[in-house]
């Protein structure tokens, strides 16, 4: 292990961010407010993953866990850009972003 | 021997070619042309059949076979179509075509007020005649159940002809269906034979009787003669198609066909297909003496039950069918004792006789406009001469008076009865005596209410007039027939000359010697007959013509009796209950149950079930995305416990 | 001591906001907390010896990402009074479910052993770098490929993003480039000759040009009257 995560240890890390990986699961399904609430659980995920990553990478001393960070980074600012603009034009089209009404799939 | 061969080929097929002509083409050709073809073709035919007795008659009727054509040779059965030319074969086939000429000339004059084409029962009638004449010249058992069941379809064709009427539909399809059960017994019978003699041939059979007379076949644990059961399960045949006791509920309805129809099929030759299907077979009903007692008892009690109904009934072809059915009996009687010649002697005088008075009695209704209620006729001897003379000639026929025909038949029959000295044939001999007063008196009665008294309506009676030419010949040629048929033929049939006459052709047992031994009879038992009937023309001149009120008086004193015998000792009812109610409960059990509740309900439940789990299943379907996602979240802990665990 | 007090008053306040998120009622406020989230992950980050990332997560995720989540927030102008309450019979169920999980990734996480560090060489870029030039070193050299493809990524991203939510009403004000360029100075100069001191009102004010906007500029656009027929077009909506 590096010096900087020595004294704390790999442990309180991963439970950490298995604890921001369940609320953020749990954002997703348990919220009935509206969508953008989806979204920001989505990168609370992606959060707990970066933290995973970076632990372990410090843990190791390797730095590809934090390439891989990077690359999540991107990915997710992107995914967030495309979900907001689907999220506007679908509040255009509905009028309402109530998850509730998005039942358009219903058999 | 070639001559009569092609003579009696070319009356056997003339029928059907006229058949053929007016039934196929009858609609191309039209009505008159039609008629015209099967009146030619039917007479051809008569005269050919005619010769065709006279050469044998010249050339002693030595049986011999024409071959026309092979049917059946599948693994030792064999059929094949020939044409027996013996003396059973030749008259019969004599007596149909004369009677079926008569009646097509007839039809020609009672069916001229049809509204539809009448072509259909021209062609009907040469139809029928072409069948029973397949039945009677056949030399083994195929060909004879293939003229059985073609008289069969004929007869509910002709039943039947006037379709559009409910009753006459359901008529045709009693009579076809109550021979049907018949003629189930009548196969097995055919199929034993097989397995006895493994052959189907008259002549192979006959040849080989003496050497099968033990043998034995077992059916439900115990073992019955083999020739008993064949001879027993043919006559069970013989009462379908003859109308004998409990196979009888056909006939009587058969009257909604029109009255040649009755004439030809239900009096001369049709229900005698089974009388002439025992005098082919006595070579191995001579050693059957249980079937024969059984015979006895059946013919007679057929005699006696038939007469005691005809007495009573309102409607002219009714109380005719029902007369019919008791000579019938009296045939079957004679059979039973095994003077197979003297029933047949009176099969071919009571066509005549029998054929006349159906024919009279049509002219009575032609006359009437289609009414067959003797009780709304009456006085009409004047206004129909002619028909008043064949319907006395007819009668007097039938009851048996010296020197009409019936008087040999009916009296030879009678005295072999006696003769036979058994317990069965004196039980027969008196219900036949009885049946011979009874006959008399129906007989009369049928005279007395048509001809005289007053007439029920006066209009019907001054409006009736006498039948056309047409009509009128056959019932003179008839007479002539029931005049004197029974003088010129008794010698041949039942006399001295009746071994030559017949020469093999009717086999009796060497220890059967009715036909000698009925001869001598005593005198008053010879004379019983004919005391019986003029007893019986004298009661009936008491009831209906002396005291017309009487027979109002005992059935209403007698009036459960009376309504017994009116309603045909219930026997309409009774097989209603045992037979026709069951049946239609099953049909309508395997209707509902089985067609609709199974074979359609399973395709149907099938579909259903699909549909409705489908729709349980779409519920799944939420739409909603939490719901989903809780779905993946779930699917996601489930797939990493079996990673973790598994 | 230090450290490990620092890294729990990160964490402690990280998955605080991170419940709050989900659980505020006000959609601003989540997203509020959602970037106090991300502050203390950066805290978290640093602790670990990771600087570069924790100031990316800062620029890219609090400056970009938070930021346009308050945009869209505030654009859609959702009227948080009438929002329904969100947790429902599914609580319970998915409390345990979300245990269950919980529960999984630490025995998952605890369980884990390091591969032998004869078999891989970590990535450690050269020695006495900062983080941030070791990451560069890394990035520009072994994950050059992944780096450009994340670039075409976000390319992709940026033009869904236009192609979604671009509502072309030609309210906009637009040109005719070769109409601009042949423009030639007799079109809009005119020298006139002023004298001194006298006012231009008195000249006769300030000219215009001959030709008005609307021909130079695109049709059906804003400037050429457009505007019109695009209030007409939305009347008819």
């Amino acid at each position: 292990m590096t010096s900087a995560i020595a004294p704390i240890g790999l442990m309180p890390y991963l439970v950490v961010s298995a604890a921001m990986l369940v609320l953020g699961v749990f954002g997703i399904f348990l919220n009935r407010k509206n969508v953008i609430i989806i979204l920001m659980s989505m990168e609370l995920i992606l959060l707990a993953a970066n933290l995973n990553f970076v632990a372990f990478s410090s843990a190791h001393g390797d730095l590809s866990g934090q390439v891989m960070v990077l690359f999540v980074l991107t990915i997710a600012a992107a995914e967030a850009a495309i979900g907001l603009a689907i999220v506007t034009v679908y509040f255009r089209n509905r009028g309402s972003i109530q998850v509730e009404d998005a039942t358009m799939m219903k058999g | 021997m070639q001559t009569d061969l092609h003579l009696f080929a070319a009356a056997i097929f003339l029928p059907l070619a006229g058949a053929g002509i007016a039934g196929l083409g009858g609609r191309l050709i039209g009505d008159s042309l039609a008629k015209l073809v099967t009146l030619v073709c039917m007479a051809v035919a008569t005269v050919c059949g005619i010769l065709a007795l006279c050469h044998g008659w010249s050339s002693g009727f030595a049986p011999h076979a024409l071959l026309v054509s092979d049917w059946i040779n599948a693994g030792g059965f064999e059929a094949r179509w020939m044409l027996r030319f013996d003396t059973l074969s030749v008259t019969m086939t004599a007596m149909v075509l004369s009677v079926s000429l008569l009646v097509h000339c007839y039809s020609l004059g009672y069916m001229s007020h049809e509204t539809m084409p009448v072509y259909r029962f021209f062609a009907y009638l040469s139809l029928f005649t072409f069948a029973m004449l397949m039945l009677v010249s056949s030399n083994d058992l195929v060909q004879l159940f293939f003229g059985w069941e073609g008289v069969g379809l004929a007869s509910y064709l002709l039943i039947g002809y006037w379709y559009d009427r409910p009753a006459a539909t359901a008529a045709a399809i009693k009579a076809f269906v109550v021979n049907r059960v018949a003629d189930l017994f009548f196969l097995v019978g055919i199929g034993l034979i097989y397995v006895l003699f493994h052959t189907v041939q008259y002549d192979a059979i006959f040849a080989s009787i003496p050497h099968v007379l033990g043998s034995d076949y077992t059916v439900l644990g115990t073992s019955v003669s083999l020739v008993e059961l064949i001879s027993l399960l043919l006559f069970i045949g013989a009462m379908g198609k003859s109308a004998q006791l409990f196979l009888h509920t056909w006939l009587p309805d058969a009257m909604e066909g029109p009255t040649p129809v009755s004439a030809l099929i239900h009096a001369a030759t049709m229900v005698t297909a089974g009388v002439f299907l025992m005098a082919r077979v006595s070579p191995l009903l001579e050693f059957a003496p249980v079937t024969r007692n059984f015979i006895i008892f059946i013919g007679a009690t057929t005699c006696f039950f038939a007469a005691t109904v005809g007495m009573v009934q309102p409607d002219i072809k009714r109380t005719i069918a029902y007369s019919t059915c008791s000579q019938l009996g009296y045939m079957f009687a004679a059979v039973g004792v095994g003077a197979y010649q003297a029933s047949v002697f009176h099969l071919t005088t009571h066509a005549f006789f029998k054929a006349l008075l159906f024919l009279g009695a049509g002219s009575v209704i032609h006359a009437m406009h289609d009414e067959q209620n003797m009780f709304r006729m009456g006085g009409l001897w004047k206004k129909l001469p002619l028909t008043y003379g064949a319907m006395w000639v007819g009668s007097l026929a039938l009851a048996g008076v010296f020197p009409f025909a019936g008087y040999w038949s009916k009296d030879a029959i009678l005295n072999a009865l006696w003769a036979t000295q058994t317990g069965m044939s004196h039980y027969a001999w008196v219900l036949g005596t009885v049946t011979a007063f009874i006959t008399a008196f129906y007989s009369w009665r049928l005279l007395l209410l048509v001809f005289h008294g007053s007439p029920a309506n006066v209009a019907a009676r001054d409006a009736a007039h006498e039948s056309p030419l047409s009509m009128s010949l056959p019932l003179v040629v008839l007479s002539l027939g029931a005049v004197i048929a029974g003088i010129i033929l008794a010698p041949f049939y039942i006399g001295e000359g009746q071994v030559l006459f017949w020469h093999g052709a009717i086999f009796n047992a060497p220890d059967n010697r009715i036909m000698e031994n009925f001869e001598h009879v005593p005198s008053i038992i010879g004379l019983m007959p004919s005391l019986a009937g003029l007893a019986g023309i004298a009661v009936a001149y008491v009831f209906y013509s002396m005291a017309p009120r009487l027979p109002a008086q005992m059935a209403s004193a007698f009036r459960p009796l009376y309504v017994f015998l009116l309603n045909k000792w219930y026997f309409d009812e009774l097989y209603g209950f045992i037979f026709v109610r069951p049946y239609k409960a099953i049909a309508r059990a395997l209707w509902k149950n089985g067609e609709e509740g199974a074979v359609e309900g399973l395709p149907r439940d099938l579909v259903r079930l699909t549909s409705q789990s489908a729709a349980q299943a779409v519920r799944m379907q939420t739409g909603s995305i939490a719901i989903y996602a809780f779905t993946m979240l779930a699917g996601l802990v489930v797939l990493l416990t079996v990673a973790l665990c598994g | 001591m230090i450290p490990q007090l620092v890294f729990y008053v990160f964490a402690t306040v990280l998955l605080v906001s991170a419940v709050m998120v989900i659980s505020a009622r006000n959609p601003v406020h989540s997203v509020l907390f959602l970037i106090l989230a991300f502050f203390n992950a950066a805290g978290l980050f640093l602790v670990a010896g990771a600087e570069f990332l924790a100031m990316l997560l800062v620029i890219v995720y609090v400056g970009a990402v938070a930021v346009l989540f308050l945009f869209v927030v505030m654009m859609l102008d959702i009227d948080f009074t009438k929002m329904r309450e969100g947790l429902q019979h599914y609580a319970p169920l998915g409390a345990c479910v979300g245990g269950v999980l919980f529960f999984e990734l630490i025995m998952a996480f605890s369980d884990w052993k390091m591969v032998p560090a004869s078999t891989i060489a970590p990535l450690t870029g050269a020695p006495g770098l900062t983080n941030t030039a070791a990451l560069g070193t890394l990035i520009y050299t072994h994950y050059v490929l992944l780096f450009q493809a994340c670039g075409l990524v976000l390319l992709v991203a940026m033009v869904g993003a236009i192609v979604l939510t671009l509502r072309d009403t030609g309210m906009g004000r637009r040109q005719i480039i070769d109409r601009q360029h042949a423009r030639t100075p007799a079109d809009t100069l005119e020298l006139v000759d002023a004298p001194l001191g006298a006012s231009v009102s008195a000249q006769g004010g300030f000219l215009r040009p001959h030709q008005s906007y609307h021909e130079t500029s695109v049709p059906g656009s804003y400037a050429s009257g457009g505007m019109i027929e695009a209030e007409k077009r939305e009347e008819e909506v």
